[in-house]
């Protein structure tokens, strides 16, 4: 029984040293070099962490980052990566919650430590000594180590304007691992061509069903997935033949016509994830690719990366939705409605139990008791379950169906927002009064109102650049003299939307 | 060129449109301005902009979208 995920990528690299793991175009790393890279980061982590400390990663994307990553386990800490991309004060609000040990840096990125006005304690990547692992002290860390200790803190957008960082053991990641390679069918042939982020939970998939299958993982540059002809040869030229994406990029293929172009020939596995993937462009896919294995997968960050999937089996109308199928492995879901369980058909909140749920949000108790609780259907004994805030339903063949969401937290682009964090970014504005969003689902806009006769729409957005990431921006943005109010004085979304309608019929 | 700096100016009122020709290079636009840029475009001159023109080139200067703009509409 794997207690670990060092274990994986050990086995592998016993097995296939000289294979390659991870590679870019500038960079390309084998399962030996990356457990002796990893160890060497690992060694000189010892004098930074206590036991299961928080050590935070910001690199380019690249195989050096999977050792960074492997490097803070084997000091026996957990890792949280960073985006270099995210604006500053939101960088500085994710460290704030965390407070590393260490800042890992690439030479690169240290500029933007040094920029960041980072004050603890920083360790240069490209600084690690080769050749020096203290092979008897990482032994001991391991076999004091547990599999329920935290692997990564990967933090997601927050309500309050403040991201929660979701804690996930090395047992949900096991878990995951062993139930994706087997359902997948994932050997050391695969050649994973990877699009997410690291610091996007879906990219969890692919790096750990790299480690312990002996597959390859391409990383595609980011800019190719903006220009279709450019990213389908790539694919073809890497051999990729496996895929896990967010829906837009399928999407952009799709819309672009692309495939007629050029139709990658190795392309076997094609998943997505994220967010619901349109049935039009699923189709268009489908057309190109009759007999490859398609899986629609759904799942929070708190429930490690995925908790249902569903894989096609049948043909779908251009309108009938994709289910998100059936449970994962060790998992099970239920529909809560009214406390109780959703009659078949009925919606109602979607609810997960099992191996897969996170241990809870790092230095947060209080969202933490808010989000897992008491399983209302068991008065007997303590049992956490994760009440997700989607909401769904059963259709006849038993395939659970996403509807909504319960909040005001949307899917946009692949990524999990709450339209409170825009809000109250835009709120925080010098010259803006008020300002609330809602999400035009059909066009994928975010669309905020906002108050305020001075604040121009470029000065908003030129102040939004140092506050929230960009894929956060409002799309569409309406200037108003006062914003709707409800009877108790919330604001009004409602007719916030009826008002968008109108203005756009 | 009036029109498409409008309309750029609405996607990215916060980009120097007239001074950068590496607006995709350098990073400035990325996949979600490309695809928001496709569209307002097709909408507003009233084109097709096929996968086979959506390349970094295309896009890299005011330029040469007006260039790719005016190629369509000549078509």
């Amino acid at each position: 029984m794997i207690r670990n995920v060092l274990e994986y990528a050990e086995a592998t690299a016993k097995r296939l040293p000289e294979a390659v793991a991870f590679a870019t175009d500038q960079q390309t790393m084998t399962f030996g070099a990356l457990v002796q890279r990893a160890k060497e980061i690992g060694t000189a982590l010892l004098s930074y962490g206590r036991k299961n400390a928080p050590m935070a990663v910001m690199t380019e994307k690249n195989p050096q980052m999977i050792a960074a990553f492997l490097g803070c386990v084997y000091s026996g800490n957990f890792y949280t990566p960073i985006d270099t991309t995210m604006p500053k004060e939101r960088i500085l609000s994710v460290f704030a919650t965390l407070k590393p040990e260490v800042l890992l840096v690439d030479s690169k990125s240290k500029k933007l430590a040094d920029m960041l006005g980072y004050d603890g304690a920083v360790l240069v990547l490209e600084e690690i000594a080769a050749g020096e692992t203290d092979e008897k002290q990482l032994r001991a860390i391991r076999m004091a180590a547990i599999d329920t200790d935290p692997l990564y803190v990967l933090f997601t957008s927050g309500s309050t304007g403040v991201p929660k960082g979701v804690v996930i053991s090395h047992q949900a990641v096991i878990n995951l691992t062993e139930w994706y390679t087997e359902t997948f069918s994932i050997t050391e042939k695969e050649i994973i061509g990877n699009q997410a982020p690291f610091y996007f939970d879906s990219s969890v998939k692919d790096i750990y069903a790299v480690l312990k299958t002996g597959a390859r993982m391409e990383i595609i540059p980011k800019m190719l997935f903006s220009f279709p002809v450019k990213l389908l040869p790539y694919l073809e030229e890497k051999k990729i033949n496996y895929i896990d994406w967010v829906p837009s990029a399928l999407c952009i293929v799709a819309n672009t016509d692309a495939l007629a172009k050029v139709r990658p020939s190795y392309l076997r596995k094609i998943m997505f994830v994220g967010e619901a993937m349109p049935t039009k462009q699923f189709n268009y896919w489908r057309r190109y690719y009759p007999d490859a294995l398609f899986a629609n997968i759904y799942g929070p960050t708190e429930t490690t990366v995925d908790c249902t999937y569903y894989i096609v089996n049948r043909t779908f109308a251009d309108e009938e939705p994709l289910p998100i199928g059936h449970a994962c492995r060790n998992t099970d879901i239920f529909l809560l409605k009214d406390g109780r369980l959703a009659q078949p058909g009925e919606a109602g909140e979607v609810c997960v139990r099992g191996r897969c749920l996170a241990l809870g949000y790092y230095n947060n108790p209080q969202k933490t008791e808010e989000a897992f609780i008491q399983n209302p259907l068991n008065p007997y004994y303590p049992e956490r379950i994760y009440k997700t805030g989607d909401i769904a339903k059963y259709n006849e063949y038993g395939e659970m169906i996403f509807l909504a969401r319960k909040d005001h937290q949307i899917k946009h682009m692949g990524h999990r927002i709450e339209l409170g964090e825009i809000e109250a970014a835009v709120q925080s504005i010098d010259l803006v009064e008020n300002g609330a969003c809602i999400y035009d689902t059909d066009t994928q806009r975010i669309v905020l109102f906002y108050c305020g006769q001075e604040a121009t729409q470029g000065y908003i957005l030129k102040k939004l650049r140092d506050k929230i990431p960009k894929y956060m921006f409002p799309n569409v943005m309406i200037q108003l003299e006062s914003l709707p109010q409800t009877q108790n004085g919330k604001i009004d979304r409602l007719r916030l939307r009826e008002y968008y309608v109108q203005e756009n019929s | 060129m009036e029109s498409l700096l409008k309309i750029l100016a609405e996607i990215r009122p916060d980009v120097d449109f007239e001074d950068n020709k590496e607006l995709v290079d350098s990073g400035e636009l990325d996949s979600f301005d490309i695809v928001t840029l496709v569209g307002e475009l097709c909408d507003a001159y009233d084109i097709e902009i096929g996968a086979d023109d959506i390349v970094p080139e295309n896009f890299n200067s005011v330029e040469a979208m007006m260039a790719l703009v005016t190629r369509l509409q000549e078509d």
